[in-house]
């Protein structure tokens, strides 16, 4: 951009601007980029033309490892896309293993998984957020919403031994049974957990700065949204209701009651407003899982696919031989392929897996709902100003460990 | 993997809705056009097509109402390097109105390009990109076909079978120049790449065995 300023007021004439296009790198090191992006732009003035988003500075070769590893030391890779919200992927690869060794886990196993997805929804959108808002100018979120996010943590830590990449699902259940006193601590948390929403609802529902960024930016219609791949939040605030947990339920989501909020605008604003709506949602999830939740075995009772228990080990050798085989070997999964899907916190995750008889998967393609969210990033932030694109990245929720995978 | 390939007696069992769903796809696409079809596991509709008919299935699945599958949620390649036409790509179909799914596979090698289907779903543009960044296949008249995932300069296919996993080239600082360098990979030990198939199976360099395998080679 070139400024002439010979023409001063004083000297009688106008003052002349002269403003050409540059193009402006925006990451890979910026804190509102969410992550390794790195965004060239085409700058008309302060006006987006041209967003380019460049990925892969994050790509660490994920499903190529997964070709060399047995079904069972796959699972922690899946912790480590989508970071925010673990557990959410490991449910899909869970379940894709299921479908294709036509197992199903025990009810109770159910219960924990479907809560755990629901904590770690919670985990994800306490995040986007409060992040989210700190982007837009608001600091006061983030400070409230990571002690949330603390107290949710534990509860991975307790149960699987582990704050972020738990490695807890497992093809046929859970690794292990939820610890004594957790359904407490669960459920003294959820008692205070509506009142921290109402908060953070009064400081950005109403607040005028909030809104002046976020309203009217980054329009996309629901027709749009569907060509575009969106799915989640993204796509049900521009009106679609459409939920896989609703529409193509999985585990016990069919036995639980919850809502679907809808939006109807498709801007910023609204993508916060179903995630602040959805968070409430999740909250009565939790609670109805904790009234629910049957005991009973937590994972299939069948050793050449889950590990026998410690106990057994000790007393059994034959229960020493398939820990060593399982842990070794693995298991075997019948030749097939599957597309499964869960409603993660981002919208669709899906695994596409094919299998080939043999203990490792002959090929598991990761769809993240983050990867076509962010494709449409030029189309959602062209005639904005530069500082609209940060907030339409903000109201996506882009990870970059699941786009880059 | 018996029950893969299975088939209900239509006069005995009313189909299931994803059984209908393929019988109404069979009916609808003309003769020649789908080469092979099945329903995975009994649930999963998935149709093999030919590479040329591609677009006009996909864009006849998207436009007809009874099919209506508005999105295309994601497009990947899988590589099976001993056939001829070695790659499969294969789009995942979703139906938001009639909440239906279906698998579309076409095959092709790395020089015969596949229809692009970007001007059907703008969103197929970033997965044809990484289908050709991970696997070369080439899309025709896909007009921004540039590596995606892999490093700026990167050469080869990285999700190819044939491709090692430790790579060619690994990266690192080097404080002397003063630069980021590319050096090609030194592994501290030799790639170990576990068989894991029953030893009367998967053994095949058993020292001094070698004519026992050969005879059970050729007798197969």
């Amino acid at each position: 951009m070139s400024l002439s300023t010979e023409d001063t007021p004083a000297a009688g004439g106008t003052r002349t601007v002269e403003i050409d296009s540059h193009t402006i790198n925006f990451g890979p090191q910026h804190p509102a980029a969410h992550g390794v992006l790195r965004l060239v732009l085409e700058l008309q003035g302060e006006v987006v033309e041209r967003a380019d988003p460049h990925i892969g500075l994050l790509h660490r070769g994920t499903e190529k490892f997964i070709e060399y590893k047995t079904y069972l030391q796959s699972n922690p890779y899946f912790d480590r896309l989508d970071y925010v919200a673990p557990m959410c992927m490991e449910h899909a690869y869970v379940l894709a293993q299921e479908k294709l060794l036509g197992i199903e886990a025990p009810i109770r196993a159910q219960y924990i998984r479907v809560m755990f997805a629901e904590i770690s929804r919670l985990l994800n959108h306490i995040l986007n957020i409060t992040t989210y808002a700190l982007d837009v100018g608001a600091t006061t979120p983030s400070l409230w919403g990571f002690e949330q996010r603390e107290a949710l943590l534990e509860f991975y830590d307790s149960t699987s031994g582990s704050h972020y990449h738990a490695n807890y699902f497992r093809a046929g259940g859970v690794v292990k049974d939820l610890p004594p006193g957790l359904t407490d601590r669960i459920a003294a948390w959820a008692e205070q957990f509506p009142k921290f929403v109402d908060d953070i609802e009064r400081l950005l529902t109403g607040n005028r700065i909030f809104k002046q960024r976020t309203v009217d930016i980054g329009i996309i219609t629901a027709e749009e949204a569907m060509a575009w791949g969106f799915s989640g939040p993204c796509l049900r605030a521009s009106g679609c209701a459409w939920d896989l947990r609703r529409s193509q339920p999985y585990d016990v989501y069919n036995q639980i009651d919850f809502d679907i909020p809808v939006g109807s605008h498709g801007d910023c604003y609204e993508r916060y407003l179903v995630r602040v709506a959805e968070m409430r949602e999740s909250h009565k999830i939790v609670k109805q899982c904790l009234a629910q939740m049957p005991r009973g075995p937590i994972k299939v009772q069948d050793s050449k696919i889950a590990s026998p228990t410690r106990a057994d080990m000790k007393r059994s050798m034959e229960s020493l031989i398939h820990h060593f085989k399982l842990y070794s070997e693995g298991y075997h999964v019948p030749e097939g392929s599957t597309y499964t899907v869960v409603e993660a916190p981002k919208g669709e995750f899906g695994v596409f897996l094919q299998a080939d008889g043999t203990n490792r998967p002959y090929r598991c393609k990761i769809r993240s709902p983050g990867f076509a969210h962010l494709q449409a990033m030029e189309k959602l932030s062209k005639g904005h100003m530069l500082a609209d694109a940060v907030s339409i990245i903000g109201s996506l929720d882009i990870v970059f460990g699941e786009i880059d995978r | 993997m018996a029950d893969e390939n299975q088939t209900l007696p239509a006069e005995l069992t009313p189909p299931t809705p994803q059984q209908a769903l393929l019988n109404a796809v069979l009916s609808t696409l003309p003769d020649g056009v789908v080469t092979e079809s099945k329903l995975a596991r009994g649930v999963e509709p998935e149709i093999r097509v030919r590479r040329e008919a591609l677009h006009a299935v996909l864009q006849l699945l998207r436009d007809k109402p009874d099919f209506g599958f508005e999105q295309c949620m994601d497009i990947c390649g899988m590589d099976w390097p001993q056939r001829a036409e070695r790659f499969d790509v294969v789009y995942n179909l979703l139906s938001l109105t009639h909440n239906h799914r279906i698998r579309v596979i076409t095959q092709t090698d790395a020089v015969q390009p596949v229809p692009t289907v970007s001007d059907l779903w703008p969103t197929a543009t970033w997965f044809e990109r990484e289908a050709w960044d991970m696997y070369g296949v080439v899309f025709e008249g896909q007009s921004d076909l540039r590596r995606i995932l892999t490093d700026y300069g990167f050469q080869g296919h990285p999700l190819r079978k044939d491709f090692p996993l430790t790579g060619y080239v690994e990266v690192r600082y080097d404080p002397e120049r003063q630069a980021v360098v590319y050096e090609p990979v030194k592994l501290q030990q030799d790639f170990r790449n576990f068989d894991f198939l029953s030893p009367w199976e998967g053994m095949t360099t058993l020292p001094g065995d070698e004519k026992v395998h050969l005879n059970r080679i050729t007798r197969e």
